[in-house]
């Protein structure tokens, strides 16, 4: 199989975690398109024997990066993030779907090392490369993006986290 | 027995991502054991990953939007070549008379090896690999067809049958075991008097694959009707039948293998 149809074949983990990413679809997918874009013209520097994984997901983060600057740079406020879910109790879902709002609140840096260790499946190493930072800074925003979290799930009430079970 | 040695941070993060080796995870096991409200932080920590998984796997079974695919028609042709380059260095190495045109492939939007879609395109280039022989169209001749269902059934480990096309005016041919994205394909080969051939591929599905209505598509001149019906995924492919005519057999086999 050759590169360009390896590409392919990664769009659907691109978008799922994309979606982590950023939240709604549409901003996922106009994610995935321009990472797909900025790969495919890129593809030359891609070396072969390489993790051709690592290297798109890098395109990705970089896209991502950009994309966010430019939206401060037109729109200096911060979006105000929805406080964490008020709804009644709804059973198993809960914890899912709060948890997908909690991970929206974790600083985009920590999100991202989040996301790749654990939907992804990377190892740190992999997260390092791909993000470029050292493996000790992949640590430790692995760290405090579980504290962080853990920390927003409790204040929801602990007894939650065990319906997932 | 001396008090187990704390983790590091980082190791506690290993261990709940399951990437500890089987002495340091004994390690750790113990001093959890010992440490109670560390225990449960790690335990979430790895729920957290489950749930995540939870949330967004589904995005994997979604259909990528056409809008993906289509983002740049420039791009889309030059994976088509890259695609279709791929096809034709199998065709050499096959000594396949090419009689295709690489120009002509179009309309085949690029897609993930394990689908449906990857399906009918590999069932395409069988049909194109093995209709023109002459001499070897088959490696187990209907002459034996109860040892070739046996032998495809056993390798495929489902059921396989070889449908009867009589009432198309089709005779089976025979059929041959082919290497799949997955797993091994059963491919049988069915002829008219004529001559016209058209061939059925048959794979194993994985469990809890759902069942798909009939799809169409054309791949490099080559008409592909192809379904997942229980254990099985099939596609039927023909250079040379009309897209009705594909149909109709089709749904024979569809109705045959059903009862």
């Amino acid at each position: 199989m050759n590169e360009a149809e390896r590409l392919v074949e990664l769009i659907p983990r691109l978008r799922r975690y994309a979606r982590a990413l950023v939240g709604d679809r549409a901003t996922a997918d106009d994610l995935v398109q321009d990472t797909l874009e900025r790969a495919w013209a890129k593809l030359h520097l891609y070396r072969r024997g390489t993790d051709l994984r690592a290297w798109l997901f890098t395109v990705m983060h970089n896209v991502h990066v950009n994309r966010v600057r430019a939206a401060r740079a037109t729109d200096p406020l911060e979006e105000e993030m929805p406080e964490l879910a008020q709804r009644a109790a709804q059973g198993d879902s809960l914890l899912v779907r709060d948890l997908d709002r909690a991970i929206s609140r974790l600083p985009d840096e920590q999100r991202a090392v989040l996301l790749l260790v654990t939907l992804e499946e990377m190892s740190y190493d992999a997260v390092a490369r791909t993000l470029d930072i050292p493996i000790g800074t992949v640590m430790s925003r692995l760290s405090r993006a579980r504290e962080k979290l853990r920390a927003m799930m409790l204040g929801q009430g602990a007894t939650r986290l065990k319906v997932v079970k | 027995m001396s008090e187990a040695r704390q983790p590091s941070e980082s190791e506690l993060h290993a261990y709940a991502d399951g990437r500890v080796d089987p002495e340091q995870k004994a390690a750790i096991d113990a001093w959890l054991a010992a440490h109670p409200d560390e225990a449960e932080r790690i335990e979430t920590y790895r729920r957290f990953g489950e749930g995540l998984r939870q949330v967004y796997d589904p995005v994997l079974e979604e259909p990528v939007p056409s809008r993906l695919m289509r983002s740049a028609g420039a791009r889309r042709r030059w994976v088509s070549v890259a695609i279709a380059a791929t096809w034709l260095a199998i065709g050499i190495a096959l000594g396949v008379a090419a009689g295709w045109q690489l120009h002509e492939w179009r309309g085949s939007q690029p897609v993930a090896m394990d689908t449906p879609a990857a399906m009918a395109r590999r069932a395409a280039m069988a049909h194109i690999t093995y209709s023109p022989e002459v001499r070897h169209p088959v490696e187990v001749g209907a002459d034996q067809e109860q040892h070739l269902v046996t032998w495809l059934s056993k390798r495929l480990g489902t059921k396989v049958r070889a449908p009867r096309l009589d009432e198309a005016g089709m005779t089976l041919v025979g059929g041959r075991l082919l290497p799949g994205e997955s797993g091994p394909v059963a491919h049988f080969m069915y002829q008219t008097p004529a001559g016209r051939r058209i061939t059925l591929y048959v794979r194993a599905e994985p469990r809890g694959h759902r069942e798909t209505a009939f799809r169409y598509s054309r791949e490099n001149n080559v008409g592909v009707f192809y379904w997942i019906d229980r254990d099985c995924g099939y596609a039927l492919a023909s250079a040379d039948l009309s897209k009705d005519e594909l149909l109709r057999i089709a749904t024979l086999i569809y109705k045959q293998l059903e009862s």
